[in-house]
């Protein structure tokens, strides 16, 4: 432990917020799909990995980063939007299996589409120019696009906090996460509701896919791996829960960065231990409501 | 999970003589058609394959069809059993029968570490608590390169011949390969048919119609569950060790969640909660993967398109189907 000081202690630990931004904005969208829709989106992974190769194909074909970060979420809801519609709507009511299995499959023949299109090999992602190097943030130098991508995660969640909370919308989702029964009663067409909650996670998951990229490239199996460590994310914070995602991702974020740190060996089976412990503490997960664990 | 089950009722004999006929004999039945495949059947390491993948795919019907969850993490069993019955052999030398021994064990202590773990939570939850345990046994696996040979795989696992009571099998011939796995898969199915005609068998099935129901009529439904998932842990290890002793090689990406998925799929496709659904869908999925995989390499995008048409419109399988049809 010698060589350990406070402030590389604590470099790490932004690095660890950094990662664990990714796996906030990745868990939000599967934990707002999965509350509202009680959808378990198999495919999440998938459209967080196209997310980041419509990111790549842009800026190949002369857009900016910028540009991308509008775009891509934006073209990602709207292909998100088109699944609902066309491939999980009629599963509702089918049993809470069905809808997993299909996106299951349906990240298959993304995947596999990729591939068709980009090759099986990885690329790399250029950070843009205006976030390249580091700054001094008191206890070092931090890479800067690291820190622009917790700004970047924190403006995302303000926004959706403000949509949820004060909008007028936001009302009706948080309510029909509660008893769509009861909106639907009320005269609300709860169907369009499930659409853009869809179309909007995914679009989440879009732009966690491009802020990931510069970080570890692009490769088409960049999805299945997030997917099992954003499980682990919604286990621990608690299924369905936004305030949990946020937290139980920066920790898990906190404890990779932290592990590989103290163990690298461990840094991958760690959260899985976390969440070990969560489960046998805390089944439920830190804000999960007991009942919609049956 | 009632939600899933509701939608699709296991047919139970009622009218339809074959029917009857084919459940009171069924795994006899399996155990004929495994001996003649062979000799219809001209890839002879085809049929291997779909005699293994059915086995895994049985025993994960187990939890999935006839319990009610569906697990993402039968990879963790299979591969466990396929790495502990090729460590027994490369590490220590075992004999091949030690060796499936170790696979089977091994199946059934990664069931008993996952199942005690993701019986603690319920319906949806239990997909994605799987898939991620099964995740972390992958990066163990993948760590542990003195055991398991890492990303390489595990090499060497050469069992050239079989003594049987003096007999010696050569292993190499493929005819006899296949009937020395067949001998054992049968002898799977024969339990498997025990397991569900005997009272627990009766008790998984009503935990997954009516959880409530069978915990107010005294069943331990949380023990039910986990000893139906280490039940099929060891299903899955044996299949697994007959895997490793087939290939000669416990490749890592045995534990990978794709090969989750892939027994998902084999369930589905064959019809899940029924008896013969697995086998049918193992040799359905592995020989269409084989005449697919002539004309393209984009395997993976028909296996996708195959899934969703399945969930959308074909829910209960090719013999689901059958059975539905056959009742009317």
């Amino acid at each position: 432990m010698a060589g350990l000081s406070f402030d590389l202690i604590a470099l790490q630990l932004f690095a660890g917020l950094a990662l664990g931004a990714i796996y906030v904005l990745f868990a939000i969208g599967l934990s707002l799909i999965f509350g509202m829709l009680t959808v378990v989106n198999f495919a999440h992974g998938a459209f967080y990995m196209v997310g980041a190769y419509v990111g790549l194909y842009l800026i190949s074909i002369g857009g900016n980063f910028w540009l991308c970060l509008l775009a891509v979420p934006l073209l990602i809801g709207l292909f998100g939007l088109a699944v609902e519609r066309v491939l999980i709507r009629p599963l509702y009511g089918r049993g809470i299996d069905y809808p997993l299995l299909l996106t299951f499959g349906l990240s298959y023949v993304m995947v596999e589409c990729v591939r068709i299109a980009f090759g099986k090999t990885g690329y790399p992602f250029d950070t843009p120019e205006l976030l390249q190097g580091a700054v001094n943030i008191g206890v070092g130098y931090f890479p800067l696009y690291r820190l622009f991508v917790i700004g970047a995660t924190a403006v995302v969640l303000l926004a959706l906090w403000l949509f949820l909370e004060k909008t007028s919308f936001g009302l009706i989702i948080r309510a029909g996460a509660r008893d769509p029964q009861i909106v639907r009663v009320l005269g609300v067409d709860v169907s369009r509701v499930w659409l853009i909650v869809f179309g909007i996670g995914t679009a989440i998951a879009g732009f966690a896919g491009l802020l990931a990229a510069p970080l570890q490239g692009v490769i088409p199996e960049m999805g299945g791996t997030i997917l099992a460590e954003a499980f682990v994310v919604t286990v621990v914070g608690g299924m369905g829960s936004i305030g949990g995602a946020v937290l139980a991702g920066l920790l898990v974020g906190v404890v990779v960065s932290m592990t590989s740190l103290f163990a690298p060996e461990m840094a991958k089976v760690s959260i899985f231990a976390l969440m070990a412990i969560v489960l046998i503490v805390r089944p439920q997960g830190f804000f999960g409501r007991a009942g919609l664990m049956s | 999970m009632t939600g899933a089950t509701e939608s699709i009722k296991q047919p139970r004999a009622t009218t339809g003589s074959w029917y009857e006929f084919a459940t009171r004999h069924r795994a006899s039945i399996v155990a004929a058609v495994i001996l003649i495949f062979p000799l219809v059947m001209p890839f002879t390491a085809l049929a291997v394959n779909i005699l293994i993948y059915g086995l895994y795919a049985v025993g994960f019907n187990l939890v999935f069809g006839y319990l009610g969850l569906l697990s993402f993490g039968h990879a963790a069993l299979f591969g466990t059993g396929a790495y502990l019955c090729g460590i027994a052999i490369v590490h220590f030398g075992c004999p091949w029968y030690a060796a499936i021994a170790a696979g089977i064990a091994g199946g059934l202590l990664m069931a008993s570490l996952i199942g005690v773990l993701a019986i603690r939570t319920r319906g949806i939850y239990f997909a994605m608590v799987t898939m991620a345990l099964s995740q972390c046994v992958y990066y163990l696996f993948y760590q542990a390169v003195d055991l398991t040979g890492g990303e390489n795989g595990l090499r060497g696992i050469n069992v050239r011949t079989i003594d049987l009571f003096g007999l010696r099998l050569d292993f190499i011939n493929p005819m006899i390969r296949y009937y020395v796995i067949a001998a054992f898969v049968i002898a799977a199915f024969f339990v498997m048919s025990r397991i569900l005609a005997s009272p627990f068998g009766a008790v998984i099935e009503a935990v997954r119609e009516n959880e409530m129901r069978a915990r107010a009529s005294g069943y331990d439904v949380t023990k039910t569950r986990l000893l139906t998932f280490v039940l099929s842990g060891g299903f899955c290890g044996l299949a697994g060790a007959l895997q490793a002793l087939h290939l000669s090689i416990v490749p890592i990406e045995i534990l990978h969640y794709e090969t989750s998925g892939l027994v998902v799929m084999i369930a589905l496709l064959g019809g899940m909660g029924t008896f013969f659904g697995p086998m049918i869908g193992a040799a359905v999925f592995l020989i269409l993967e084989n005449v697919v995989s002539v004309w393209t390499v984009h395997w993976q995008l028909i296996v996708g398109a195959i899934f969703i048409a399945c969930v959308l419109f074909f829910p209960a399988g090719i013999w689901g189907t059958l059975i539905a049809r056959g009742r009317r």
